[in-house]
């Protein structure tokens, strides 16, 4: 009860940062709109051979990979975040209060998530216009895979953070595991485009499966094996990864 | 309220194979007692914030024990945090939220329900003279307002103990002054005040009693008088004209006077109380028809102290 209560304090707390500093939000969209207008249009031609016949379809099958991108590399970046409250002393002060030490990490990984499905839905509501249809039962299943990816990408960010307590080491190491792991699950361009080796070691990346089951879920495929294989797949990371990042969080901190 | 028993902390620095181990905390003893102003003076890297970290539950100690407030650090670190309020270096304000959100939140960390902290709040906002701009951001605030809601963050749960680390680094003479003002007010309701500083004025003004740290030891513990008295007494200082030597000769051997000697500037006396000595010493030299220019008083300061202490000055720094 006292653990609940305070994660959402600490919940609303940095709710209410997000929502002082609009231009944070901002910048986030940015990119992925940008992706939106000026890249996707390229795809009803180059998506032809996966079977897109129209514009809705090229964006059934591109949209998803985008807000898996979203989730996945913002989500990364959520250890700065951490770094730089270690460093200013605001953590410091809750800790010299009885408040719950997982409820620290988990209230402000919980805000990450909640900022970065707003992102998704935004991106979700300018992609209509250009013609993506999708059914919103499985829409809001999708979102769940997509925050629980999140929910992963932050605490393995916090993790990281915790492990290489320096933003110049960590922008590195991020960047050698969130490059790999985008580029083999197919987030710009679905795999069944890439030749038969590129998919083997694919297999292998967990990211892979929860694409696949994301987009087959945008594509009104529910019934996909990816999708439920993707769901255990997320499921397990975030939980181990949460767990992983809580508790190195509570050696550090205590 | 604070007692502490041979406090050892190191810290081992570097990388691999160039590590090298540095003792930030050498054993340090001090007992503080119920309502007073206890600081802790020493040079940047004493081990002042180390041992503050350490009292506050911040940090493990590598040995030594310390009771705060009846609480036990080592077995109960809850208790400790119930019973202490901290403020580190430099303040934790964040620029997008107000000084009421800020407050209330600490509230709430402390467990206080909803009803309860936005009282507080209340209360402690005009306490600390900032219900005027309550509501506006942080970002907004002087530096002498900002530690203000630090401090008032720092005893929204009405702890018996306040741990202040360096609070008026960084603020102009005019908001340090105000500030001792508060700490003094919050001594004077029965809180213990337990605060590190470099500033020699601040440990002099503000302080009941003072530890000096160097080296992550304690080498001079008592109020700021006893400390002062302790290494020397006064020294006037009389600017003779070239009458120095016959000044000197009637003056030596006087029961007031513990040392004399001749110094560029004229005569130089060491004497035990320089208040009482100085009328003494010009109505000896007006009885000996010896004009002089100039009479100078000067006291011990706590960089005195802190020199013969430690053979180093601290304002050197």
């Amino acid at each position: 009860m006292k653990f609940l209560r305070d994660t959402w304090l600490v919940y609303q707390r940095q709710m209410l940062l997000v929502w002082r500093t609009p231009a944070r939000l901002v910048i986030g969209f940015v990119q992925p709109i940008a992706y939106l207008v000026l890249f996707a249009p390229l795809l009803k031609q180059a998506l032809a051979p996966t079977g897109a016949q129209t514009y809705a379809d090229a964006y059934r099958i591109y949209v998803p990979g985008l807000l898996v991108v979203l989730v996945l590399l913002s989500g990364f970046f959520a250890g700065f975040g951490l770094l730089a409250e270690l460093r200013s002393g605001v953590i410091e002060r809750s800790r010299v209060t009885p408040v719950n030490r997982v409820a620290l990490i988990l209230g402000r990984a919980f805000s990450e998530v909640t900022t970065l499905m707003g992102q998704a839905v935004v991106i979700t509501l300018v992609a209509l216009p250009f013609g993506l249809t999708v059914h919103i039962g499985w829409l809001l299943l999708a979102y769940v895979m997509l925050a629980l990816m999140a929910l992963m990408a932050c605490a393995l960010s916090y993790a990281m953070a915790m492990l290489i307590p320096s933003p110049a080491a960590l922008g590195p190491l991020i960047n050698s595991v969130s490059q790999p792991l985008s580029l083999l699950s197919g987030v710009l361009l679905p795999l069944t485009l890439a030749p038969g080796w590129l998919v083997t070691i694919a297999e292998w990346n967990p990211i892979y499966w929860t694409t696949n089951g994301t987009r087959a879920l945008f594509t009104g495929n529910p019934g996909d094996s990816a999708v439920w294989i993707g769901m255990i797949v997320v499921v397990a990371l975030a939980a181990l990864t949460v767990t992983w990042a809580t508790r190195m969080f509570a050696r550090q901190v205590r | 309220m604070i007692e502490v028993k041979g406090l050892r902390k190191s810290f081992t620095l570097g990388k691999r194979r160039k590590t090298r181990t540095v003792e930030a905390v050498r054993g340090v003893d001090l007992s503080v007692a119920e309502g007073e102003i206890f600081g802790f003076l020493g040079p940047n890297g004493a081990g002042k914030t180390t041992t503050a970290r350490i009292l506050c539950t911040l940090l493990d100690p590598d040995d030594g024990d310390a009771v705060i407030a009846g609480a036990d650090l080592r077995k109960d670190p809850a208790g400790v945090r119930a019973r202490v309020g901290y403020v580190p270096q430099g303040g934790t304000t964040t620029d997008e939220v107000t000084a009421r959100e800020e407050l209330v939140l600490q509230a709430r960390m402390h467990g206080i329900h909803k009803a309860e902290a936005v009282e507080r709040t209340e209360k402690a906002l005009a306490a600390f003279e900032l219900t005027e701009f309550a509501d506006r951001q942080c970002r907004t605030y002087s530096g002498g307002q900002r530690r203000r809601v630090d401090i008032a963050m720092g005893i929204i749960h009405e702890p018996k103990v306040l741990f202040l680390d360096e609070p008026t680094t960084g603020l102009d003479p005019q908001s340090r002054a105000h500030l001792w003002d508060e700490v003094r007010r919050l001594r004077d309701g029965g809180m213990t005040v337990f605060l590190t500083t470099h500033y020699l004025e601040e440990a002099d003004a503000l302080c009941d009693r003072i530890a000096i740290i160097d080296h992550g030891e304690i080498v001079a513990l008592g109020t700021p008088t006893e400390l002062k008295h302790g290494v020397a007494g006064d020294v006037v200082t009389v600017g003779l004209n070239g009458a120095a030597p016959r000044a000197a000769e009637l003056l030596d051997g006087r029961d007031y006077v513990r040392k004399l000697e001749i110094a560029p500037e004229g005569l130089r006396l060491y004497v035990d109380d320089g208040t009482t000595a100085m009328p003494q010493i010009m109505r000896a030299l007006d009885g000996g028809e010896i004009t002089f220019d100039t009479v100078e008083l000067h006291r011990p300061s706590l960089d005195d102290v802190f020199l013969i202490k430690t053979g180093r000055s601290l304002r050197d720094k």
